[in-house]
């Protein structure tokens, strides 16, 4: 799985960053036909911005076709996707992620 | 413990007290909608309070109870006492398994667990009546039988549901969903949570500074619908707001899927997917609303207002049912704001400080007065005059209705009289006197044996009453009011009073007195407390259960109150007990004998005056032509040297009794902080405590209902004989 695209976020992930955040994440995607996984364990903070864009991000990969996966969260990225309850929404390798992260 | 578990227990306590209230009233006729309204609540906060900290086996048993009360509320069942007999032991059993909890076990054990199957059993037998149709208000613009039907057909979800559709320009106004979803945290606990990201367009179409996300909430929570609301104000403009109150009918909920913008099979899969719904009240909402949408095809896509105008029109009852709820709810919640809970401790430690200010502020004060400085003796003046009033308020925080603890006895009373077979009512008065806390909370027990005395050898059974021309039902009172400083408890019984003939056999045959001696009526009924003096041949499950009134007289006298009874023969009894009104600080009055001081309370003194010449060595003395036995301190505490050449007699009363008490010299009022005698001084008579003096001295306290009963107990003795020790 050679190709598989990682992909660290070592920003926070909030309205400001939003724009920015939203090319990368989509040209990251777009760029990557076996997939990515995104490690964001560096992510200091999130907000709903933020958050939105994984969902477009993971939207999206359903739509082309790819894998989108979470490989590592940060607390605080952690804590935002449990308090909406979307752990379930961004798929198994994620709950599996979140589990070894705490 | 933790402290929310604590917070728990407490507050469910107090409800649980309010319920059995509500609960009595009810049994004793009270038909106020608004008293099982209370009850309810109680019922409800309980449920709630239980549910947020997790403890099941109270939320369980008490959803049973609730559903009992709600019935009641609907009118589908009616008062009896047998219902009442049943709820009231729901509520003991919550008690119970609130003591568990307490001593750190969330689930109850077997016995426990047991009884509370037993008694939610019987509770269900009172929810298994036929249903009765609801839906009185039936909404004018629609199909009656349509309504007709839904009216009774309420979710069970006891969750407020909460749909949140965000504007597009609310993150870009700075404010992020994310916040007020959590806000909701400090109203309850949300108890599902779906975040819908159906909105969000495509890819490249995205704004990512908008917001297109939505929420369906369930929120425990015994908030109002206004405080919700509340939370949202930020964003009231900029967000499409639905809340539904726990237990809404369906039809609520599936009016609701209408005028959401997602899909309605969608959005049907989320409510039963967060418990707002079940499968099966969804699919009957559908239906219902399939044959109504078949007569009425409304496509139109209503603005927020007409959907709240429209709420309001289809479910009437209900709203009107919420409303008053809230506003009872709100109600509560001003009054509660007047509260504010204090960590006991932490008033004992403000008392304490408080005491030794008084202390300090008495020696400033003395300083002041030897330096001969007028400025200065100004200024400690005032001071002093704050320091009294710091602790006179100090003091009156601790202070609290006897009420409370009075209340408790309806239920005793009622329990009681059912267990006995007596027909039994008990009469409260002066419910409102105000004492100490810390003497409240030790009041309970001896109040309680005093209590059920009364109701068990007290009043008589019905026949002998209707012998003795007597009302059936017998009349046990509780009293209470300030006397001259102290706080003064009566327990009162219209019975048979106390068989003094067998008090005193008895107390021949225990060798309290030697037979043949001369006893006063009031002597003899007061022989009861004397220890040793057990009420054996009597024993029955009530009263003679190993606590004896000798332990009564303990706790109270621990308490430095007293108690008496007075009794008639075929009358009744009653009990009189007195204690000080706090423990802490009392207002004294300083006096010499040789070089050594004493302190008086103030309360106690009537007056002074020299003692006249003539008086000589008796024991009493012509004070306006009435007897005065007094003591002199100088004898009783065997103080060296030789009476001074004018001695000061100072005139107290206690317990309705007067007495002097002679001393050297008179010193004047002194605020002071009794310092409890330790342990080893306990069986010292006449000592009540003692203080430290500004000087740094120590003064002794006298226990001046003590003295008072030596001085009379010399005046009916030879006078002069006085033991030189007591």
């Amino acid at each position: 799985m050679g190709k598989v695209r990682r992909v660290a976020i070592d920003r926070n992930m909030t309205i400001y960053e939003a724009e920015p955040l939203k090319e990368i994440l989509l040209n990251e995607l777009r760029g990557a036909p076996e997939g990515v996984e995104l490690d964001l364990s560096r992510v200091g903070e999130m907000d709903t911005a933020g958050f939105q864009l994984l969902v477009l991000a993971k939207n999206e990969s359903r739509r082309l076709g790819r894998d989108l996966s979470i490989v590592a969260h940060s607390a605080a990225v952690l804590d935002v996707i449990e308090f909406y309850n979307m752990l379930a929404f961004f798929g198994d390798p994620v709950v599996i992620a979140a589990e070894a992260a705490r | 413990m933790d402290e929310v578990m604590a917070v728990f227990t407490v507050e469910a306590r107090e409800q649980l007290t309010a319920m059995e209230e509500g609960l009595l009233r009810m049994e004793q006729g009270d038909r106020d909608p608004e008293t099982l309204n209370a009850v309810f609540r109680s019922a409800h906060t309980i449920k709630g309070g239980a549910g947020v900290v997790e403890i099941h086996a109270v939320e369980k048993f008490t959803h049973v109870l609730e559903n009992v009360l709600d019935r009641l509320r609907n009118g589908e069942i009616a008062v009896s006492d047998q219902l009442v007999t049943l709820l009231l032991r729901g509520c003991d059993h919550i008690g119970a398994l609130l003591d568990t909890v307490e001593e750190g076990n969330p689930e109850p054990g077997g016995e426990l667990a047991a009884a509370g199957v037993a008694i939610a059993d019987a509770l269900r037998a009172w929810t298994a009546g036929p249903p009765v149709a609801g839906g009185a208000g039936v909404a004018p613009q629609h199909p009656a039988g349509e309504v007709h039907r839904a009216g009774g057909d309420t979710a069970i979800s006891d969750c407020w549901h909460i749909s949140v559709r965000f504007g597009q320009n609310v993150l870009r106004n700075g404010m992020d969903p994310l916040a007020f979803l959590r806000y909701l945290l400090s109203l309850g606990e949300i108890a599902h949570m779906t975040t819908l990201a159906d909105a969000l367009p495509e890819a490249d179409a995205m704004d990512p500074e908008a917001c297109y996300l939505g929420f369906e909430v369930e929120l425990r929570s015994h908030a109002d619908k206004a405080a919700i609301e509340q939370v949202f104000d930020f964003v009231r403009d900029d967000c499409d707001l639905h809340i539904l109150p726990p237990n809404s009918r369906i039809a609520d909920y599936v009016a609701l899927i209408e005028k959401l913008p997602e899909e309605t099979m969608r959005l049907g899969e989320i409510l039963v997917g967060s418990g707002a719904l079940t499968a099966d009240e969804l699919a009957r909402g559908l239906a219902l609303q399939q044959g109504q949408a078949e007569e009425a095809p409304d496509a139109a896509a209503p603005t927020i207002g007409e959907i709240l105008v429209g709420q309001s029109a289809v479910q009437p009852e209900i709203v009107e049912a919420a409303a008053t709820k809230q506003k009872q709810v709100s109600d509560r919640k001003a009054a509660e704001a007047r509260l504010i809970r204090v960590q006991a401790d932490k008033l004992d430690h403000l008392i304490d400080l408080v005491g030794e200010l008084v202390i300090a502020g008495a020696s400033a004060n003395l300083l002041a007065q030897k330096s001969r400085q007028a400025h200065l003796f100004e200024a400690t003046s005032i001071l002093s005059r704050l320091v009294e009033d710091i602790r006179d308020s100090a003091l009156q925080l601790r202070m609290v209705q006897i009420g409370e603890t009075f209340n408790r006895f309806h239920r005793v009373v009622r329990d009681v009289s059912k267990e006995i077979g007596k027909e039994i009512e008990l009469t409260i008065r002066g419910a409102e006197t105000e004492l100490d806390k810390s003497v409240v909370e030790k009041i309970g027990d001896p109040l309680m044996h005093l209590v059920r005395n009364a109701m068990d050898h007290g009043i008589e059974p019905t026949a002998r009453r209707l012998e003795r021309g007597k009302p059936v039902a017998g009349q046990v009172g509780l009293n209470a009011f300030h006397d001259s400083g102290s706080i003064v408890i009566e327990v009162t019984d219209d019975g048979g009073g106390l068989p003094k003939e067998k008090i005193l056999a008895k107390a021949v045959a225990r060798g309290i007195i030697a037979a043949g001696q001369n006893l006063s009526d009031a002597e003899i009924a007061n022989l009861i407390f004397e220890p040793g003096f057990s009420t054996a041949d009597q024993v029955t499950n009530l009263s003679g259960r190993g606590v004896g009134m000798d332990v009564v007289k303990k706790n109270i006298t621990a308490l430095r109150g007293t108690v008496e009874v007075h009794s008639e023969e075929g009358l009744g009894s009653r009990f009189t007990i007195r204690l000080p009104l706090t423990l802490a600080i009392i207002d004294g009055f300083l006096v010499g004998v040789a070089k050594a001081s004493y302190v008086i309370p103030l309360e106690m003194v009537v007056e002074c005056l020299e003692l006249p010449f003539d008086a000589g060595d008796s024991h009493y003395l012509n004070l306006r032509g009435e007897v005065l036995p007094f003591v002199r301190l100088r004898e009783l505490f065997e103080v060296d040297g030789g009476r001074p050449p004018r001695e000061n007699v100072v005139v107290v009363k206690a317990a309705g009794r007067k007495a002097g008490i002679v001393v050297d010299a008179l010193h004047g009022e002194f605020q002071t902080v009794i310092k409890p005698m330790a342990a080893i001084f306990r069986h010292l008579r006449g000592i009540a405590g003692s203080t430290i003096l500004g000087t740094g001295e120590v003064a002794l306290i006298l226990d001046i209902l003590a003295l008072v009963g030596l001085a009379s107990a010399n005046e009916v003795a030879v006078p002069g004989a006085l033991p030189a020790r007591t």
